[in-house]
């Protein structure tokens, strides 16, 4: 039985609420768009609703604590449906039987969720790394980036208490979706057609301060001067910086 | 270039050889300015020798009245000379960290006029950034050595970390090298900063707040290959360090000859010792977090770290007795000396054997080193073997299956014997 929803968590939630109500238990979710009707495969559309989703999500906090709830909120931002099939049964078997099952590694499934857990988390600490802000005429400061999974919703908290003093904008060009900070809320904003066009990750369809060009300048002289020749070690330094994130970091791509 | 760029490349060109990188430790909050520390430390980048860029490093000034012989900076060398004013360098700081380049500052200095003038100017720069500019982020501040008990007191309520460097693990050493130099000027600030940071951790269980004093704690560097200790040696003195002085981190940095005319000294071009370095580090782990006791590592019989193995499964062998250890059974204490488990592999094997006897493909899936550990466990599917290899046996079989990526500089460094 294939459950299609819409993509949001909250969605995600709905079909472990559906799942329970119609006590059906061998399910797939998967969301509408990507889903492929196959000849034999049944399915089922779900609905999100706030209300349901809240319900199971209380329910889990209830059972294995806030931070573990939080953990499966992470693994399904990583957009791999292995992953939401596991956390799936996860929180299927938390229900009946109990939050132990989160120590299992010895289990497929728990072993599957634990290293998507750990990839998440290691994306959102690259972001908080390698986001590069550019400084706009008007004080905004500006970043694109395009992340291995949706990573965004995990980095606001972190931005707003470091830059809380200047207005910035955290822009997902693989998602089309930013966070907006306005030195006091975030908000989160989509560009128009014109805008999308104008934005690549090199060069941003923003007027930049006029000392922007030399900060940068200064930073990849700092770079180039603080590497010891005698001690380059390429491997390792691909190992920490591989080169799908090279586009997002100044001193390497130019 | 601009006048500004050049000094930064003169002063970062300087500051590269001092290897202390961590941005961790430190918790402070970000209080209605700009910045806070991450607890975890964040890299900000990697250069090309595949160090970590995580905090602005770099030396307020390149003068210097001493004259120590490893030094790129020494009084005598012909190099540019440039310094900084403390204006430029919160301004370098400010506009880096807003772009999110770095994680926060590293200043260090060379000792220009005397020792209280130059701790004076990076207190300056220190307070001026906390004060000012309302600066929450890391800084990274190297005591003078023999600079004044105030100065260096109030620099503390400003930095998160400090660290003034040993260099040279004996005082034998460091006189062949830097005769103007002794330990004595080391520990006396190590020590001075160290029951300040015990003193205010004792006051904030009577008082609510407590000034934040050097939060991430103090550390040092050793300078490996540039005279002739042993790692016996070296890790003695390094854990008399941890003990004494409770530092964060003894940093190894290994010697990159950059002057010439001293014959005490690795002549340019030699290769830094970097696997004796890795080794030191893996050591050094295992004393912190291992549960390790020195003498188990390194002895007077054994006084120099195995090159090609490291450290926990030389051990290993050297101590086969302790072997196999049944992982459905033993303490975590035991599991983690497993050569080729580390202790997130071992805290998830006690946990997960709970529900069920753990096999060799379960064992495999979780992520410990195979390779190395088949050879020191018994799972609950493993055959029984009577009578155990020699040591020599298992060491070759291991070296025979792995990939070393030190493998071309180990037979290109080291002549053969036979």
């Amino acid at each position: 039985m294939h459950y299609l929803f819409d993509g949001s968590y909250t969605g995600f939630l709905c079909c472990v609420f559906e799942s329970f109500e119609r006590k059906e238990f061998d399910v797939t979710p998967v969301t509408d768009v990507s889903f492929q009707n196959a000849f034999f495969t049944e399915s089922r559309q779900i609905p999100a609703d706030a209300g349901r989703a809240a319900r199971v999500h209380a329910g889990l906090q209830n059972k294995c604590g806030k931070a573990a709830a939080s953990d499966f909120y992470r693994v399904f931002l990583s957009e791999d449906p292995q992953a939401w099939y596991a956390a799936f049964h996860i929180i299927r078997k938390i229900f009946r039987e109990g939050p132990t099952i989160l120590n299992n590694y010895g289990d497929a499934d728990l072993l599957f969720f634990s290293q998507t857990l750990k990839k998440v988390g290691r994306e959102r600490h690259r972001m908080q790394a390698f986001v590069r802000f550019k400084k706009s005429s008007d004080g905004l400061y500006v970043s694109v980036v395009a992340p291995d999974f949706n990573v965004l919703p995990l980095l606001a908290g972190f931005f707003r208490n470091r830059y809380a003093d200047q207005s910035w904008l955290i822009y997902d060009a693989k998602r089309k979706y930013g966070l907006l900070y306005d030195k006091r809320h975030i908000t989160e904003v989509t560009l128009t057609e014109a805008e999308k066009n104008g934005l690549s990750i090199t060069t941003a369809a923003v007027t930049l301060d006029e000392q922007e060009a030399a900060y940068e300048r200064l930073w990849k002289s700092y770079y180039q001067s603080t590497n010891i020749v005698s001690r380059r070690n390429m491997k390792l330094h691909l190992q920490h910086v591989p080169k799908r994130y090279w586009k997002y970091l100044p001193e390497k791509f130019g | 270039m601009t006048r500004i760029e050049e000094k930064l490349t003169i002063l970062a060109d300087a500051a590269k050889y001092d290897v202390s990188c961590s941005s961790s430790g430190s918790n402070r909050k970000n209080t209605g300015g700009i910045g806070n520390a991450s607890r975890s430390g964040i890299c900000h980048t990697y250069t090309e020798d595949g160090r970590c860029v995580s905090l602005l490093k770099i030396l307020l000034t390149n003068h210097c009245i001493y004259d120590c012989a490893f030094c790129v900076s020494r009084r005598s060398n012909d190099v540019k000379r440039a310094a900084f004013t403390v204006e430029e360098v919160v301004e370098l700081t400010m506009n880096f960290y807003r772009r999110n380049y770095i994680e926060g500052l590293f200043l260090s200095s060379g000792i220009f006029k005397n020792a209280d003038f130059t701790m004076e100017r990076l207190l300056r720069i220190v307070k001026k950034l906390r004060t000012e500019e309302r600066y929450n982020g890391y800084i990274h501040l190297k005591t003078i050595p023999g600079a004044s008990e105030v100065l260096i007191k109030e620099a503390g309520l400003y930095a998160d970390r400090m660290s003034i460097n040993l260099e040279l693990p004996t005082e034998a050493g460091l006189k062949l090298v830097a005769p103007e130099k002794d330990h004595v000027s080391v520990r006396t600030p190590l020590a001075l900063i160290n029951n300040h940071i015990r003193a205010y951790k004792a006051e904030s269980s009577l008082i609510k707040h407590v000034p934040d004093f050097v939060p991430a704690g103090q550390s040092t560097q050793i300078v490996i290959g540039a005279t002739p200790e042993t790692d016996l040696e070296v890790m003695q003195v390094a854990n008399e360090f941890y003990q004494e002085y409770q530092l964060k981190r003894v940093y190894y940095s290994g010697y990159v000859p950059v002057n010439d005319g001293n014959k005490a000294l690795p002549a340019i071009g030699t290769a830094p010792p970097l696997i004796r370095e890795n080794r030191l580090y893996q050591a050094d782990w295992l004393l912190r977090f291992y549960d390790f006791r020195l003498d188990e590592i390194l002895n007077p019989h054994h006084a120099q770290l195995d090159l090609d193995i490291d450290p926990k499964l030389s051990w290993a062998l050297r101590n086969l007795h302790c072997f196999p250890v049944d992982i459905n059974r033993a303490d975590l204490k035991i599991i983690i000396r497993i050569p080729g488990i580390g202790k997130q592999s071992a805290l998830k094997i006690v946990q997960a054997r709970k529900f069920g006897k753990l096999h060799e493909y379960q064992l495999q899936k979780i992520g410990i080193a195979w390779n190395r550990a088949k050879h020191f466990v018994v799972c609950a599917d493993s055959p029984f073997i009577p009578g155990y290899p020699a040591a020599a046996a298992i060491r070759n079989d291991i070296l025979k299956n792995s990939y070393s990526k030190y493998k071309t500089s180990l037979q290109g460094n080291q002549l053969s014997l036979f």
